[in-house]
């Protein structure tokens, strides 16, 4: 216990103090860095619940942090202009309070989920990768169709969503906000995996015939867990809405939802932090190599498939091998 | 009525590309149950490789003879080298695996060719147009697409059911163990059909060069149609890939002009999502 816990509590200080340091050694940036971090780690904590713990390798997940992020803009530029979003049935006007924008971010992604989940869901292996891939590329497509909005060259926010007491404006407040609903969520996620559903996803993935037998309902217990997923990386995209102040059909396109499958699985699949971890490694790697070479995609491709030949326990299976727990590798 | 007839052979096109893309998929992934997310960048490398040979000799029949079995070499040496390792493991491992080669070629083509598009030109003597029907000329080239097609699509038929190798190939895909325990060189037929995924894949590109631009990326979109096609028909034996493919034709071009763009590019998805919430396993019903 302690040795889970301590770790724990040094980290969460770590990213306490950290605009303080980082304000301290002039390096204010670090802040906005660790903030993208943090969203990044919450979209793919919420892929590694279907992917890790359902064993469904969904290539779309991007379509549903998209669409996140896509709501605060829409309700923003409609809020910025004093028009409404929608005449018929009710006038509905746009809107930049966080309170209303986020959770319906939410709610429009997990309600996405459930309906492409109710089509996907049906098939398996590698035609649920194709099958959600197709998906996303559907509503990449929507997006880039809708001229109101910028199409391709997407929409600008002119400020960040408004939240009573606190001014997200200011980077800082930002991230520590962000901050605690990342924590929140993992917190959730933890909680989840433990429950009686989490353990029925788990059995559902190791062998659905025999959870079937018992009398779960597999396909419901998947599809709950597709939903809140897609649910989670809405609020992620609302969050990177406001962090970048600006959405584009680039946040749904597929290469995006590669790069949240390469951060989980880089942090270590199928564990609760991992995908953080993966996400860090990701973005940092990123900035890392992107300042060395214009070109940093030559050397993450093969580096990629580096990883998937020989380093398959990820970032956090290196961490917890001394402890000898043994990591949760998903089959199809 | 012309334009439908024009509009219809326009889909016809893209249905070929599919074609391809989609028989090389479905043979790869049939035989060796190996989902190959990098088949786009070999269709990527055909075109570039026979716009390049085509550009400096004048000559796009050499361009061809260079980029088929170029595509090939390289594709059978990634086989060799790395691919092979990832049969027996999950899907996952494969697709990201082959999403990190995506990354590595589209940067590789930026490093060699740039990031501007370059040009092919059709072949001169495939420049004219040819009137199918009396006042509606057609370009000759397009309609030599058709034929490749077709002809490549009867070559495949003759090789898969008539041939040592397609019998293998076949017996490959119902029972790759027992293939190799009855002493056939399974590894060396797998390098083999991987390569003739990527030449299909390859001859879809450098067809498809002087009707779109070839440039970074050119297949990943047909990638992702190709999956469409796939799921649709839940492609389980290669005659059947061609009948989607046929399907598809009706959803793309031809209903840009009638309804919104946006829904336009959307509507192939679409009737994907209608007919597989209708029946999941594929209007012909193979095994999901």
């Amino acid at each position: 216990m302690l040795r889970r816990t301590v770790p724990l509590a040094i980290l969460l200080a770590l990213l306490v103090a950290l605009p303080t340091v980082a304000e301290t050694a002039g390096r204010g940036w670090w802040t906005g860095v660790a903030t993208n971090i943090l969203i990044f780690a919450l979209a793919a904590g919420s892929l590694n619940l279907i992917l890790g713990f359902g064993g469904l390798v969904s290539f779309g997940h991007a379509a549903f942090f998209g669409t996140g992020a896509y709501v605060v803009g829409i309700l923003g530029f409609h809020a910025d202009r004093g028009t409404p979003v929608v005449t018929w049935p009710v006038e509905l006007p746009g809107t930049y309070q966080a309170l209303i924008a986020w959770p319906l971010a939410m709610l429009a992604a997990g309600l996405l989920a459930l309906l492409i989940g109710l089509v996907c869901l049906r098939t398996r292996g590698l035609y649920f990768i194709m099958i959600t891939l197709a998906f996303a590329q559907m509503i990449y497509f929507f997006f880039v169709g809708l001229e109101a909005y910028g199409g391709d060259d997407g929409l600008s926010l002119w400020q960040r969503s408004e939240l009573p007491g606190l001014d997200l404006g200011d980077d800082v407040q930002f991230y520590y906000l962000v901050l605690a609903l990342a924590v929140a969520a993992f917190a959730l996620k933890q909680r989840v995996v433990d429950s009686r559903f989490g353990v029925a996803l788990r059995g559902a993935r190791d062998n659905d015939r025999r959870m079937r037998a018992l009398g779960f309902d597999t396909q419901r217990t998947r599809l709950a867990a597709f939903t809140l997923a897609g649910a989670v990386a809405g609020l992620a995209g609302a969050l990177i809405a406001n962090q970048t102040e600006f959405v584009s059909p680039s946040f749904l396109a597929w290469q995006r939802s590669g790069e949240l499958l390469i951060m989980v699985i880089l942090g270590g699949i199928g564990s609760i932090l991992g995908p953080a971890l993966g996400a860090a490694a990701f973005l940092l790697l990123e900035e890392v190599l992107a300042a060395w070479t214009e070109h940093w995609m030559i050397v993450l491709g093969p580096l990629l498939l580096l990883v998937v030949l020989f380093a398959k326990r990820g970032l956090w299976g290196l961490l917890e091998r001394p402890l000898g727990t043994r990591a949760e590798v998903p089959r199809d | 009525m012309l334009l439908v007839l024009e509009q219809t052979l326009n889909g016809l096109q893209l249905g070929v590309m599919l074609f391809l893309m989609a028989a090389g998929l479905t043979l790869i992934s049939g035989i060796m149950n190996f989902i190959n997310l990098a088949h786009g960048s070999l269709y990527m490398l055909g075109a570039y490789l026979c716009a390049t040979v085509a550009q400096s000799t004048g000559s796009f029949l050499l361009g061809i003879a260079v980029a088929l079995p170029g595509t090939a070499v390289v594709a059978m040496l990634l086989e060799a080298a790395a691919l092979g390792r990832l049969y027996d493991r999950d899907h996952l491992d494969q697709v990201l695996a082959t999403f990190g080669l995506i990354l590595f070629f589209n940067e590789l083509v930026k490093i060699v060719w740039g990031a501007q598009p370059i040009f092919l030109d059709a072949p001169a003597w495939l420049q004219g147009t040819v009137e199918l029907v009396p006042g509606a000329p057609y370009p000759a080239y397009r309609l030599a697409i058709l034929v490749v097609g077709l002809l490549v699509a009867l070559g495949l038929y003759l090789l898969i059911a008539k041939t040592r190798v397609g019998m293998l190939i076949r017996a490959g895909a119902s029972n790759r163990e027992m293939v190799g325990a009855l002493g056939v060189d399974i590894r060396r037929l797998y390098t083999l059909v991987f390569g003739l995924g990527a030449m299909l894949a390859a001859l879809a590109g450098l067809m498809a060069g002087p009707i779109y631009a070839v440039q970074v990326g050119m297949g990943e979109n047909i990638l992702i149609l190709a999956f469409v096609v796939i799921l649709v028909g839940l492609v389980d034996t290669l005659g059947r890939a061609f009948l989607p493919t046929l399907l598809k034709i009706a959803f793309d071009p031809a209903t840009a002009g009638a309804v919104g763009a946006s829904v336009a590019s959307m509507a192939i998805y679409i009737f994907m999502a209608a007919i597989l919430a209708w029946r999941p396993t594929g209007l012909f019903g193979g095994h999901a």
